[in-house]
């Protein structure tokens, strides 16, 4: 009898609840990149950049070199392998010919990537004919099928890791699409049959397998010599092929640096919707401000990490305090005290759910109705069956009428008024690009919102308002600045790329801190166009007449540039009353107070926050003591 | 400092009509005072109440009229008192005149401080303005307020009018509500008043800002249009979070008796490295590390700002876009509030042009912004339309901040439609969803909007002062039940539940819930909310330990060796047939245990156990015919207890019958089976012992 051990004992609660959640995304990624080094990748050329011709070796290394780059500021749990095939040396588990896996020390063969396995391989180029060698691999007359056996060694390399947790694929970069070209009758037909099954066991064990093909201007790549049964391309397929196969290798070398977070639920919680019906929502952070990545104390000296040891300390007595303090408020001229557990009381006047109070249309959430990043929350059937059908139909009828639901959630950090905005999905080709579900939005109490607007009208005339033909300049002016499919999605954040630029040329102690561009800069060359300008000079003229400029530059120079100019000015003078240098060498410079202190550091322009002593230290650094 | 003291005068209508809220302006207003004496100590605050039997006030004394008004406290700095006074305000028995009370008010303001003082000074009126005032002698009512409003504007005061309608005040007099309401709106209009109207207890709680924040503006420049183009702008935040107040740690370690005892404590931080704990490593020789893969990398502050991303400030536009591109839940941050400088009045223009040729449109601005120089980064964000409704206040703009690509985290959800028929709703199902959303509607045509943001106070701060008032005067005060009128907005309003019954009903008539038989239930159910009545919860309660019962079926998982029951965690980690790694696990873990249990013994007290393990671990090890682990530690455990002289423990050993693994109970055992009973004779206790 044939019985699968795991089967038998399989946990109950191992069991996916059904079908519909199997299609979970895995969380990791394992990447064999095969790249062909035969003597034909290094004999052809295609037209790069600048219009100089590259060779195809070099254009494979370099897209994956630049991969990696990317790969590990992104995903950097995901594991990679290079392996060369064609090659005179060999070097592998199975001690195949013609197949070399490339590695660098403290690796294993397919590993998570490291600096030095990007350095190295940014320079495999120039050791590559001495180390590694090209050969054809496949010659009428040997046994050898160098294709084969590449394709081999990808499956054993990939054989770490389940195929539920992981994503496994193999990138083959070739320019040659016969490689049994040179064969002749049964030879040929055995080792292609041979070959396609092997590729075929490979799929069946749930790795893909995606080609590269590197083109030639004047020579075709025909995708169904051979490729095309070997990854199993449709004939609907084939002629997409080649120009989408094209625009992968492109995407290859200019992705974004952008850290991948997976898929987590933040939250499950439930929703009360009414009195005897509560279903189960997950939630989601979809959109969060992404930082550079946590930071890692470290010792100057001896780089390595650091741990911190809070402690505090009695200010009356100078002795250690063990157990959680108490709290304190001053208030009528005692110090109120509470527990911890009064604080947290205090702030628990719900129970963590979210509660659904009613509807509002839309028009209600205003703009300045906003504190914090929106959540998303997607119904699950997991422990409360049922909970997907009330969702949807709410959702539904939300859309449909076009109401929020206003909720309160009772959560233990900040309870409060939630705005649920259904969405509906939106996809285009390129997938999904809004999820159907509901964000819950916050709501600020009337404490958080203030009324600054208000502040001003001092006067007893009524505000100015623009009139007819300003509003009309106006509109011709934003019809003439206009972006058109402007999406959130535009931007990328120019601080974080460039931290992403400067940690790498760190960490593979490049010379150059690659580019980075910013893209948020406004378009200058769009705004100079004839037609923009006089747009913007028409409105200029209606709202502000014609000697706006000279008051403006008058008002705006007497005002800012004058108030700071004097403080400073007042500033410089304070500072020659002492005789820094003076009191400097004598260690009188504790003596004057902060104010004075802080003179000498306006006047050199120098910080001026911190404690006594860190002023005291910085005056003595730029001093030179 | 001086000059951001507010002076505050609160006009209080105590009138018969007003007693139902009452208990809400008291809560409100001794909250302001309560904020004050924290965030606003030297502010002064008088209390003017008005439809009272009695009168009291000087401008009768000195005039003649101003009857049934009564000064309850001169304008002083802010005390406790003050909170004692405002939590008792006396019940009124006569209709009052708002009028007369405001000239009181102003009265008190303009003789206390005789026009030396040049800071905020403001009139709080509450009132539900139903009752007639009285004619005044000299001209019409509209020509008395005009002047008042003259007066008020010279005097730099501002008033702040609460208008307690609708549900809260009774059927009143048309006629005379329209008039109250017209007199007031002149004050709006002519000076820098508001006034706001309120029906609910909850937007009574709200309405009034009970902490006074002085706004700062977060830039003051050009927003740059292009080249060409600049508007003088300053920027505000719009929305900003009250935090709970940030509490000081308090030490206990000072007699409490003692008088300069501060009780405060110092919070010390000492970095030490990971490897070596004795060494501490000063702050300065500390440098900040990023990961890179699986490395970290140490940047030095100077290093990265030598090269990090430094932005010019200011604002620019990018472009202009259709308002429909950008989707509200996007918004990141806070919002900010974009006004023209103020008494610029092209600038004022300009802003207002643009802003009304936008919602004309219904375009949305696209800007780039950097507040400060120095500034680590810039924000990208929407500049939306705000149209003054009125006329005292300038248009303006809203300010959203919107994500970077890095920002936007692309997770991919099952679309609805690919759900299995039976998760969708049928068309019954929609329709009672439908009429749901219809009915239980908090914004209905003609009503005030229920649980409007402006008008709903946050429910922690208002029960953290309430707390700390009564603390303040019985130190050890139990935390205070959360206001009812506050309640309403963490729960549904009952009253709107009762009008839809029959929607409600219907909506749980239709969708039928259950728990999920194959998941044990057991985290969610007794999570249930329990109600706010008591059948509820004892219903919840029942239900609950149903189903826990079956919750309980499936094997539950151990995954580790706990100290409670760690023969039986063995057992279940032995028998774990999901990975074949537990087995190693479990007799790893095993090991451990029984080697921490014979190490922190005291006399003895934990040998039971340890053989129990050893026992039990020597029948896994034969089950699973692994017999070096076991065998391994017993000889280890011999030699330990001749080094340590321990002889209670090999007896026990020896009395139980717990001998080494032999080759006939597991085949890769190296010992016969003489060869393990001898090991037992060699535990034995030597007789000389």
């Amino acid at each position: 009898m044939d019985l699968d051990p795991e089967d038998v004992f399989k946990d109950e609660e191992d069991d996916p609840d059904n079908e519909f959640f199997q299609q979970s995304e895995s969380s990791k990624e394992y990447v064999v990149y095969l790249v062909d080094a035969s003597p034909k990748m290094f004999n052809t050329t295609c037209p790069g950049k600048d219009q100089k011709d590259e060779i195809h070796f070099h254009v494979s290394i370099s897209c994956i070199a630049e991969s990696l780059k990317t790969q590990i500021i992104c995903r950097s749990y995901d594991e990679v392998a290079i392996c060369f095939f064609n090659t005179r040396e060999k070097k592998n588990l199975q001690d195949l010919n013609g197949v070399f896996v490339f590695n660098v020390a403290e690796r294993e063969q397919l590993d998570r990537p490291t600096a030095r396995l990007i350095k190295e391989f940014d320079c495999i180029e120039e050791s590559f004919m001495r180390e590694i060698g090209s050969q054809y691999g496949i010659v009428p007359g040997s046994r050898e099928n160098s294709l084969y056996n590449a394709l081999w060694v990808a499956q054993a390399l990939l054989r770490k890791g389940s195929i539920k947790t992981a994503d496994k694929r193999i990138l083959l970069f070739t320019n040659e699409d016969d490689p049994f070209g040179s064969l002749q009758g049964a030879a040929k037909a055995d080792m292609t049959r041979t070959t396609l099954q092997r590729a075929k066991d490979i799929q069946d064990l749930g790795i893909s397998i995606e080609l590269l093909p590197l083109i030639r201007l004047d020579e075709e790549f025909n995708v169904s010599v051979l490729y095309s049964d070997l990854i199993g391309l449709d004939s609907e397929d084939l002629a997409q092929f080649i120009p989408s196969a094209g625009q992968k290798l492109e995407d290859m070398k200019d992705q974004l640096r952008k850290r991948m977070f997976t898929k987590r639920i933040i939250r499950r919680i439930t929703f009360h919707i009414v009195k005897g019906l509560s279903i189960q929502l997950n939630t989601y952070a979809l959109i969060r401000p992404t930082v550079p990545g946590a930071i890692t104390w470290l010792d100057s000296v001896t780089n390595r990490p650091l741990k911190i040891e809070r402690s505090l300390i009695c200010e009356d007595t100078g002795s250690l305090i063990q157990e959680p303090p108490k709290r304190f408020q001053p208030y009528r001229n005692e110090n109120v005290k509470f527990s911890m557990d009064e604080i947290s009381e205090i702030k628990r006047i719900s129970t963590g759910h979210l509660r659904l109070l009613g509807f509002k249309p839309l028009c209600c959430l205003k703009d300045y109705h906003n504190l914090r990043p929106s959540t998303f929350v997607y119904p699950s059937d997991q422990e409360v069956v049922g909970s997907s059908c009330i969702f949807i139909a709410l959702h539904r009828s939300m859309l449909r009428l076009k109401r929020f639901a206003v909720a309160f959630y009772g959560g233990s950090s900040r309870p409060q008024l939630v705005a649920l905005v259904a969405r509906d999905e939106i996809t285009t080709a390129g997938g999904q690009m809004e999820p159907p579900g509901m964000h819950m939005i916050y709501l600020p109490y009337s404490d958080d919102i203030r009324d600054a607007e208000e502040i001003f009208p001092d006067t007893e005339d009524d505000a100015p308002r623009a009139d007819k033909d300003q509003i009309q300049k106006a509109a011709a002016l934003i019809k003439r600045i206009e972006m058109k499919d402007f999406s959130v999605f535009q931007f990328a954040n120019p601080a974080l790329q460039r931290h992403y630029a400067v940690l790498q040329a760190l960490a593979l102690e490049e010379d150059d801190i690659p580019e980075t561009i910013d893209e948020t800069v406004p378009d200058e060359e769009g705004l100079a166009r004839p037609a923009v300008v006089k747009a913007i000079e028409e409105f200029k003229l209606s709202v502000y007449g014609d000697n706006y400029d000279e008051e403006n530059d008058h008002l705006g120079k007497e005002k800012v540039g004058g108030a700071s100019r004097k403080r400073k000015e007042i500033a410089e003078n304070a500072a020659k009353d002492y005789d820094w240098a003076d009191l400097a060498d004598n260690g009188q410079l504790k003596d004057l107070t902060v104010a004075a202190l802080k003179t000498y550091l306006n006047a050199h322009d120098l910080p001026v926050t911190g404690k006594k002593e860190a002023l005291i230290s910085r005056i003595l650094t730029h001093m030179g003591k | 400092m001086a000059r951001n003291k507010e002076k505050l005068v609160l006009l209080l209508d105590v009138g018969p009509s007003m007693h139902g809220v009452l208990p809400e302006v008291e809560k409100v207003c001794s909250m302001l005072v309560e904020k004050k004496l924290i965030f606003n100590k030297d502010d002064e605050v008088g209390v003017v109440v008005f439809g009272t039997e009695e009168t009291n006030n000087e401008l009768m004394d000195e005039v003649g009229g101003y009857e049934n008004i009564v000064v309850l406290q001169d304008i002083k700095v802010v005390d406790g008192d003050l909170i004692d006074i405002l939590k008792k305000l006396p019940r009124g028995t006569v209709d009052g005149d708002f009028l007369d009370a405001i000239v009181v008010g102003m009265d008190m303001l303009i003789k206390k401080y005789k026009g030396i003082y040049k800071g905020k000074k403001r009139l709080c009126l509450i009132t539900n303005a139903i009752h007639p005032t009285k004619d005044s002698l000299e001209g019409s009512k509209e020509d008395q307020v005009g002047t008042l409003a003259v007066q008020m504007t010279a005097q730099g005061m501002k008033m702040e009018s609460i208008v307690v309608r609708g549900i809260l005040s009774q059927d009143a007099n048309k006629r005379i509500m329209d008039e109250n309401d017209r007199l007031l709106s002149i004050f709006s209009k002519k000076t820098r008043s508001r006034t706001v109207y309120v029906d609910s207890p909850i937007s009574l709680l709200g309405a009034l800002k009970t902490r006074r924040v002085t706004p700062v503006t977060v830039f003051r420049g050009h927003l740059e249009l292009s080249q060409q183009m600049k508007i003088k702008v300053w920027v505000y935040k719009k929305t900003q979070e009250e935090k709970f107040p940030t509490l000081k740690k308090y030490s206990e370690k000072a007699p409490s008796t003692s008088k300069f005892a501060t009780h405060q404590v110092m919070v010390d931080y000492e970095y030490k490295s990971v490897d070596d704990s004795s060494t501490v490593v000063p702050p300065e020789q500390r440098i900040k590390g990023y990961r890179y893969g699986p490395q970290v990398v140490p940047i030095s502050d100077a290093e990265r700002d030598a090269v990090k991303f430094k932005p010019e400030k200011g604002v620019k536009l990018l472009g202009f876009t259709d308002a429909s591109n950008i989707i509200r839940h996007y918004y990141m941050k806070d919002v900010y509030l974009f006004i023209a400088e103020p008494g610029n009045t092209r600038a004022i223009l300009a802003v207002s042009a643009i802003a009304r040729a936008m919602k004309e449109m219904n375009k949305v601005a696209i800007l780039r912004c950097v507040w400060r120089q120095g500034q680590q980064n810039v924000v990208v964000g929407v500049l939306t339309p705000n149209i003054s409704q009125n006329n005292k206040i300038p248009d303006s703009f809203y300010f959203n901040v919107l994500p970077f690509i890095e920002d936007v985290r692309e997770y991919q959800f099952p679309s609805f439609n690919s759900f299995p028929a039976s998760w969708l709703p049928n068309e019954q199902q929609q329709m009672a969803a439908d009429e749901f959303v219809q009915m239980l509607n908090l914004a209905p045509s003609g009503k005030e909007e229920a649980l409007l943001p402006e008008f709903t106070p946050n429910p922690v701060l208002e029960r953290f002062y309430h707390h700390l008032e009564l603390k303040s005067k019985q130190p050890d005060a139990a935390v205070p039940p959360l206001d009812e009128t506050l309640k309403r907005i963490t729960e549904p309003d009952l009253e709107l539940d009762f009008e839809n019954k029959s929607v409600l009903d219907s909506l749980c008539k239709h969708f039928e819930l259950k728990e999920n038989s194959k998941k044990s239930a057991r985290r969610l159910l007794p999570e249930k909310p329990s109600g706010s009545n008591g059948e509820d919860g004892n219903g919840n309660v029942s239900d609950a330990r149903a189903v826990d019962s079956i919750g309980q079926e499936p094997v539950v998982k151990i995954e580790k060796i706990g100290d409670l029951t760690p023969v039986q965690d063995f057992e279940v980690m032995m028998t774990r047939r999901d990975n074949p790694e537990w087995v190693g696990k479990a007799i790893r873990e095993m090991r451990d245990k029984i080697l921490s249990l014979l190490t922190n013994s005291h006399g003895g007290d934990n040998y039971l156990v340890a053989v129990e393990c050893i026992i039990a671990l020597r029948k896994g090890c034969i089950l699973e015919q692994e017999p070096g682990p076991y065998n391994n530690l017993m000889r280890y455990l011999y030699r330990y207890c001749q080094e340590k002289e321990i002889s209670t423990f090999p007896k026990l050993l020896a009395s139980m019958d717990v001998t080494l693994i032999s080759k006939s109970e597991a085949v890769d055992s190296n010992f016969t089976d003489d060869e393990a009973r001898r090991f037992l004779d060699k535990i034995k206790p030597e007789p000389k012992d």
